[in-house]
């Protein structure tokens, strides 16, 4: 139980300062159009928001390194769903085989 | 057989008076103290007791089937009730008997023995994990009473979500439920692994089993919620029609896959890694031999767990997929060939120059490896693009995996039974009948299934209950094995009962094996396992098998 | 059920010590916290196919969602988030009222959320924005149409926030409970496992509602369309 950290107070407000913060910057993006780049800016603020939250207030920067693999893991698995997933919608008719029509 | 074993640790009462010592069988009597039990060697008793009956429904329908298929005509029942009984059978057997089968019933017996530990790391889950595996077999009886589900057990939309007239909410639900079970199952491994460990018990002294159960739970914490969320999209589909699978809507049906098999293909490998682990255990006791090439048996099922995730496509060769992604799938379907390449060899290197004895486990072992080299090699074949296009939904592909789950992973867990059965219940089944009765096993599985890969590449589609004439002949000979096979089950669960009561006295390590359930507990093992107040403390490796000298403790001991 | 000399208060009969037993619970915690994210995976890997097979209907059909209720509703999860964090805080140094008072502020402003959730749901089946045979999208005359592909749209968007609001009222319950042991004082700071754990499920629904804010609410607000008449 010693090896518990406890992660200062204003660590805490300063996370939750820079989470409100990245929210209004996000829909302040949102209303700006940056084509083909829209989606991969609001993601990239989720991911930097969510990234607050599991390295602070989830204590993951403090942890062991299994949890830290175990956290990454979760996310690492959903990006081989993501990716294999569309794969294979995103090259639909790519080759002559068969043709995808909306 | 059953040298004795003079282990250091072996001097505590393996025979005090006959029922004197207390046991996690007779520590408590009453229906209250199994049902509220948070004994893992209890749950695993009960897991065993209801995996058995599921077994028997499944294989019911599995008979009924092939009782239609001996003749080619559909003489015997419905096209309908044809229907609902594959659909039945699959998933009795995969969702209620396969994928619980090896994890919960040996693995919660023997996970917290290996790892030298009282109990799992959450032992109240552990039983809430049964609960919720009866309430959805429950509630599949249910189903299966009220009329079936029809759509295979893939439950491919859009037949599933629009068409189909049979209750495939009902099913839905009921693998909904039972998958949580599966999930709970894994975690509680996965944490017991990591964290419960007796002290020397590090990651590379771990029997192979607990590599192949730490492997099999990353799959079932990994995969099972994808398949929770499919079925809650395909309820949700059925129920209010929101189109997300329907292609009049704008859905796509060939999503459904996808999430489907993100789950279905890996649990593939739930049902068969853990088998895997059985068969190392087996073939290094039965060999009295160190394994050959530890590491590279470890790390492979790990290999296999983490591929057996990007394959799943090779499903989807002919639903429309991309010929892009068929082709990805394709080469890494054919790279999960190497790990499990690896352990055939390492297996059969182990073999090389052991003291081999064939009792009825090795026996098993030695089948799992023939079957499913065969059920892994044929998988080869299917991956390839253009045998699938001519195979797909044939009898070539029901041949190929029931020699994978079952001349695979029912072949291991008919080992590891006989392997560990007077661990579990301190007395043995008697061996010759048991010998016997594997090779009835043996004999009647080829028959049944080995023809079914000729009626397939002849063109046999799967899931129709009348064929052409000319397969008449293949068709019998299926049938009859079938009837052979399920006598040779039927042998095994009557011996195993009857050796309950008239078996003989197991002694703590009839094997003469190495490992701390054989080595450091009673057969059967009291509640907390070992001995009151013992402290496991592990000491060497895993099958540290003397090859010259395989009764001797001698070598373990200069080593401390 | 052997109790050794040192502190073991809370400590289960199968570990070797209170470290042991909060380690695991910990590992525990974080596998299932894996398997929700796969569960939601599920989800997002739908989201992603169907609007990259119709990225206009869904920016129409997004800009049906009012952006300053998503946007309030995502402050005050990150609040009850901070106050949860304060929960745990407030328990590592073995304050209970900062503990009781963690919990409320959590609850009370996790219920917040699915108020405003509740009036965002009325709204849309107001509209006929319930997927299902009543589902009307307005086309550009602001005629209502059936099986449109916004539909998909609507399907994902209650499937998502619904199972992100079911995992609030899971939480909620949990809460309650949970305010009771530390009123008991069950809560020390040699055993407070249980704040910590449920900590981390709470901070896993916020992370989702951080993704679940721009891919449904903000993906159509740059177009300026305004939308159906309301």
């Amino acid at each position: 139980m010693s090896s518990t950290h406890t992660v200062p107070l204003k660590i805490y407000f300063g996370v939750f300062i820079a989470l409100c913060v990245l929210t209004g910057v996000t829909v302040w993006t949102a209303k700006h159009d940056y084509g083909a780049l829209n989606t991969p800016v609001a993601l990239a603020i989720a991911g930097l928001k969510a990234s607050l939250v599991i390295l602070f207030f989830m204590h993951v920067k403090y942890s062991s390194k299994l949890t830290q693999l175990f956290a990454f893991a979760g996310f690492f698995w959903l990006v081989l769903l993501l990716v294999f997933t569309l794969q294979d919608f995103m090259t639909r008719g790519m080759l002559p085989t068969y043709v995808f029509k909306h | 057989m059953s040298s004795t074993v003079l282990s250091p640790s072996a001097k505590a009462s393996p025979s005090s008076p006959e029922g004197e010592r207390k046991t996690f069988l007779n520590a408590d009597y009453g229906w209250k103290s199994w049902l509220f039990t948070v004994d893992h060697k209890r749950i695993a008793v009960l897991y065993l007791i209801s995996i058995m009956v599921f077994f028997l429904i499944g294989g019911t329908f599995a008979l009924l089937m092939r009782a239609e298929l001996l003749t080619a005509k559909g003489d015997l029942f419905e096209a309908e009730t044809y229907n609902k009984l594959f659909t039945m059978h699959g998933v009795v057997m995969i969702f209620f008997f396969l994928v619980p089968s090896i994890p919960a019933v040996l693995g919660n017996f023997l996970v917290p023995i290996m790892v030298g530990t009282k109990d799992l790391a959450f032992p109240k889950i552990n039983l809430l994990s049964w609960y919720i595996y009866i309430v959805g077999g429950a509630a599949t009886l249910f189903v299966a009473i009220t009329g079936g589900i029809d759509t295979g057990w893939t439950f491919y939309a859009p037949y599933s979500s629009t068409y189909a007239n049979t209750n495939v909410a009902g099913t839905a639900v009921a693998v909904f439920i039972t998958g949580f079970s599966s999930i709970l199952t894994g975690l509680n491994f996965i944490v017991t692994i990591h964290k419960m460990r007796a002290p020397g018990m590090t990651w590379f002294r771990m029997p192979l089993f607990l590599w192949a159960q730490y492997a099999t739970s990353l799959i079932m914490v990994l995969g099972t919620p994808v398949l929770a969320i499919t079925i809650v999209l395909l309820g949700l589909e059925r129920v209010f029609h929101i189109g997300i699978f329907d292609p009049a809507l704008g859905g796509d049906p060939v999503l459904f896959q996808h999430l489907f098999w993100f789950y279905s293909h890996p649990a593939v490998y739930i049902m068969i890694l853990p088998g895997m682990g059985v068969i190392s255990e087996i073939i290094a006791c039965f060999s009295k031999k160190r394994m050959f090439g530890y590491h590279f048996i470890a790390f492979s099922s790990l290999a296999i767990a983490i591929f057996g995730f990007v394959v799943w496509g090779h499903h989807m060769f002919v639903s429309g997929q991309s010929a892009y992604a068929s082709f990805v799938f394709s080469f890494l379907t054919m790279l999960v060939a190497i790990p499990s390449a690896v352990k055939v060899f390492n297996w059969t290197a182990t073999l090389y120059k052991g003291q081999v004895s064939l009792e009825t486990p090795m026996l098993y072992a030695l089948g799992f490896i023939g079957l499913f080299t065969i059920g892994g090699l044929t998988g080869v074949f299917l991956a390839v693009m253009g045998l699938d296009r001519h195979v797909h939904d044939t009898y070539f592909v029901v041949a190929h995996f029931h020699y994978v789950m079952v001349g695979g992973m029912v072949m291991a867990f008919m080992g590891g039974m006989h392997f560990w059965w007077s661990k579990m219940f301190g007395r043995k089944y008697p061996e010759w009948i048991a010998q016997f009765s594997s090779v009835v096993v043996f004999v009647g599985f080829n028959f049944t299934f080995f023809p079914q890969f000729l009626l397939g590449y002849m063109g046999m589609p799967r899931r129709y209950h009348q064929y052409n004439a000319e397969f008449e002949v293949l068709n019998v000979l299926s049938s009859a094995g079938a009837s052979i096979l399920g006598t040779g089950f039927l042998m095994t669960i009557c011996y195993f009962i009857w050796s309950l009561k008239w078996g003989q006295v197991a002694e703590r390590n009839p094997w003469g094996a190495k490992g701390l359930e054989w080595e450091r507990a009673p057969s059967p093992p009291p509640t907390f396992n070992f001995e009151d107040g013992e402290r496991i403390v592990v000491t060497e490796d895993a099958y540290a098998y003397t090859h010259e000298e395989p009764h001797g403790g001698s070598l373990q001991e200069a080593r401390k | 059920m052997s109790d050794h000399a040192h502190s073991t208060v809370g400590l289960a009969h199968h570990f070797d010590d209170l470290e042991q037993q909060k380690e695991s619970g910990t590992l525990g915690m974080w596998a299932f916290l894996i398997t929700e994210v796969l569960f939601f995976g599920g989800l997002f890997g739908a989201y992603a196919v169907y609007r990259s097979s119709y990225p206009d209907a869904f920016m129409r059909a997004s800009a049906q969602l009012d952006v300053n209720l998503g946007g309030i509703n995502t402050i005050v999860l990150i609040v009850s988030s901070l106050t949860m964090a304060l929960a745990v805080y407030a328990a590592q140094k073995g304050s209970k009222g900062g503990i009781i008072a963690g919990l409320v502020g959590t609850w009370v402003f996790g219920a917040a959320f699915l108020v405003v959730k509740y009036f965002e749901y009325k709204h849309k089946w107001e509209h006929h924005l319930i997927p299902g045979p009543n589902f009307l999208f307005p086309d550009a005359h602001g005629v209502g149409q059936h099986g449109t592909p916004e539909q998909l749209y609507f399907a994902l968007y209650f499937a998502m926030t619904g199972m992100h609001a079911f995992h609030m009222i899971i939480g909620l319950v949990i809460l309650v409970w949970m305010m009771k042991k530390a009123r008991r004082g069950d809560f020390t700071v040699h055993n407070y496992a249980l704040v910590e754990n449920f900590g981390l499920y709470w901070h896993f629904v916020d992370i989702v509602w951080i993704f679940l804010f721009p891919l449904l609410y903000l993906i159509g607000a740059h177009s300026g369309t305004p939308g159906a008449p309301h």
